[in-house]
């Protein structure tokens, strides 16, 4: 077999592995999606009647929490984004961390000192590798993240927030995650959990303008906001952190998909090159057995 | 028509249990609390402890519910909690065997979480 051709068989096989990876990676990640679908939809009832109840509270009664009115004068705001753990997954880890150093950058613009909170190894690596000061991250649950789970994101926040300002505490809390829109479409976007603006919490609950009735709380509406509101933060960051993962799923899914297809492409592509290369070295080698066989005929005709 | 009342009881990833219901017992930081259909607009703030509630077709459904909210309003009533259990999903032994656990580690926050499936399990019996 000629040099050229055996390069070329040899480069069918490895691209070849490397497609059974990609295709079986592409099934896993199409089979995840599903599941966490499933886990983003059966979280929602929790949500729904969490919402409601905190526009309740919030609207029904004239209770002043400092986790629902705005400060004069915020300085410091925290922002939590969430990347995936692995990559492998398209531009789903750059989108959302471009997401975050925009707003980032605007809240910095407003005057207000940025405090980062990570959720994933991709977010982390990409701070620390240009030495940025990250308040605290999480990883290893990303793939398939539990309530437990977004608890133990949530506690810093909500204890940053509860303390002052001026002892290490921050005004605001913003979130950046990758919305799952459809299995095509997921965007990463920002969203303010805290201070709550109440329009954007009364449009979610009640879409179609039903009215609150007067509640009775029972200890007392402060006590119910205060415990309500942790819950309801954690929830977000629960929705959230499940809407990210279905995304990254979807993402590698994608990518996956498409690594497939070109390696599909670059087999074809490489056949073709190969029998090109077969076809030259028969012909070369016919070619060298005529041109062989007519030099010995001349060669016994001039010994005659 | 029977006064009915309807209760969804929802975890923080699931729902565990919806149906109608005549009467609904819950703990709520002040003191256990009855709700019936017709009852007043209610926001309360729920202790760990069992619930129980009173189905319509003459049931009794009793689940161990760990901390949480109960809102009711239009006959409507929902418990939302971070963890909640049905008794029937509760596995006695495994209960009994963590209280153990728990006492002997003494995790007071086991201990509680223990104690409550237990007392919600006997309490369906």
């Amino acid at each position: 077999m000629g040099a050229q051709l055996r390069v070329y068989k040899r480069r069918i096989r490895s691209v070849t592995a490397t497609k059974k990876i990609t295709k079986a990676m592409e099934m896993i990640a199409a089979s995840r999606v599903v599941k966490a679908q499933r886990k983003v939809a059966a979280s929602t009832p929790y949500a729904t009647e969490l919402t409601r109840a905190v526009t309740a509270v919030a609207t029904g009664s004239n209770t002043k929490h400092p986790l629902t009115t705005e400060p004069e004068n915020p300085t410091r705001a925290a922002v939590l984004l969430l990347t995936s753990d692995r990559g492998l997954a398209g531009a789903f880890n750059s989108n959302a961390i471009k997401a975050a150093e925009k707003l980032t950058a605007k809240l910095e613009a407003e005057g207000k000192e940025v405090v980062n909170f990570i959720v994933g190894r991709r977010g982390v690596a990409h701070y620390n590798f240009r030495e940025r000061k990250i308040a605290e991250s999480f990883t290893g649950f990303t793939d398939d993240p539990s309530y437990a789970d977004a608890k133990k994101v949530a506690a810093p926040l909500i204890e940053a927030i509860e303390t002052e300002t001026a002892e290490g505490g921050v005004d605001e809390l913003h979130i950046v995650y990758t919305e799952f829109v459809s299995m095509m479409t997921q965007t990463a976007i920002e969203a303010r959990l805290l201070p709550l603006s109440l329009e954007e919490v009364e449009a979610e609950a009640k879409p179609k303008g039903e009215i609150l009735p007067l509640f009775d709380f029972e200890p007392s509406a402060e006590d119910v906001l205060d415990a309500l509101l942790p819950r309801y933060v954690e929830s977000r960051i629960y929705n959230a952190l499940l809407q990210s993962a279905a995304s990254k799923h979807a993402a590698t899914r994608r990518a996956m998909k498409s690594a497939t297809d070109n390696a599909g492409e670059l087999i074809e592509t490489l056949t073709r090159l190969a029998n090109q290369a077969r076809q030259a070295e028969i012909t070369q080698e016919i070619s060298e057995i005529v041109g062989g066989a007519s030099a010995l005929a001349d060669a016994t005709a001039g010994s005659d | 028509m029977a006064a009915e009342l309807h209760v969804a009881l929802v975890a923080a990833d699931r729902e565990v249990w919806s149906g109608q219901a005549t009467l609904v017992v819950a703990r709520t930081t002040s003191g256990d609390i009855g709700v019936m259909p017709g009852h007043q607009p209610l926001l309360g703030v729920l202790e760990s402890g069992p619930v129980t509630i009173r189905t319509s077709d003459g049931g009794t459904v009793v689940a161990a519910v760990h901390g949480g909210f109960i809102s009711f309003a239009d006959d409507k009533l929902s418990l939302l909690a971070e963890v909640a259990e049905l008794s029937d999903e509760i596995d006695v032994q495994r209960a009994e065997r963590e209280l153990e656990r728990a006492k002997a580690e003494d995790d007071a926050e086991a201990q509680r979480r223990a104690d409550v499936r237990l007392r919600a399990a006997t309490a369906a019996r």
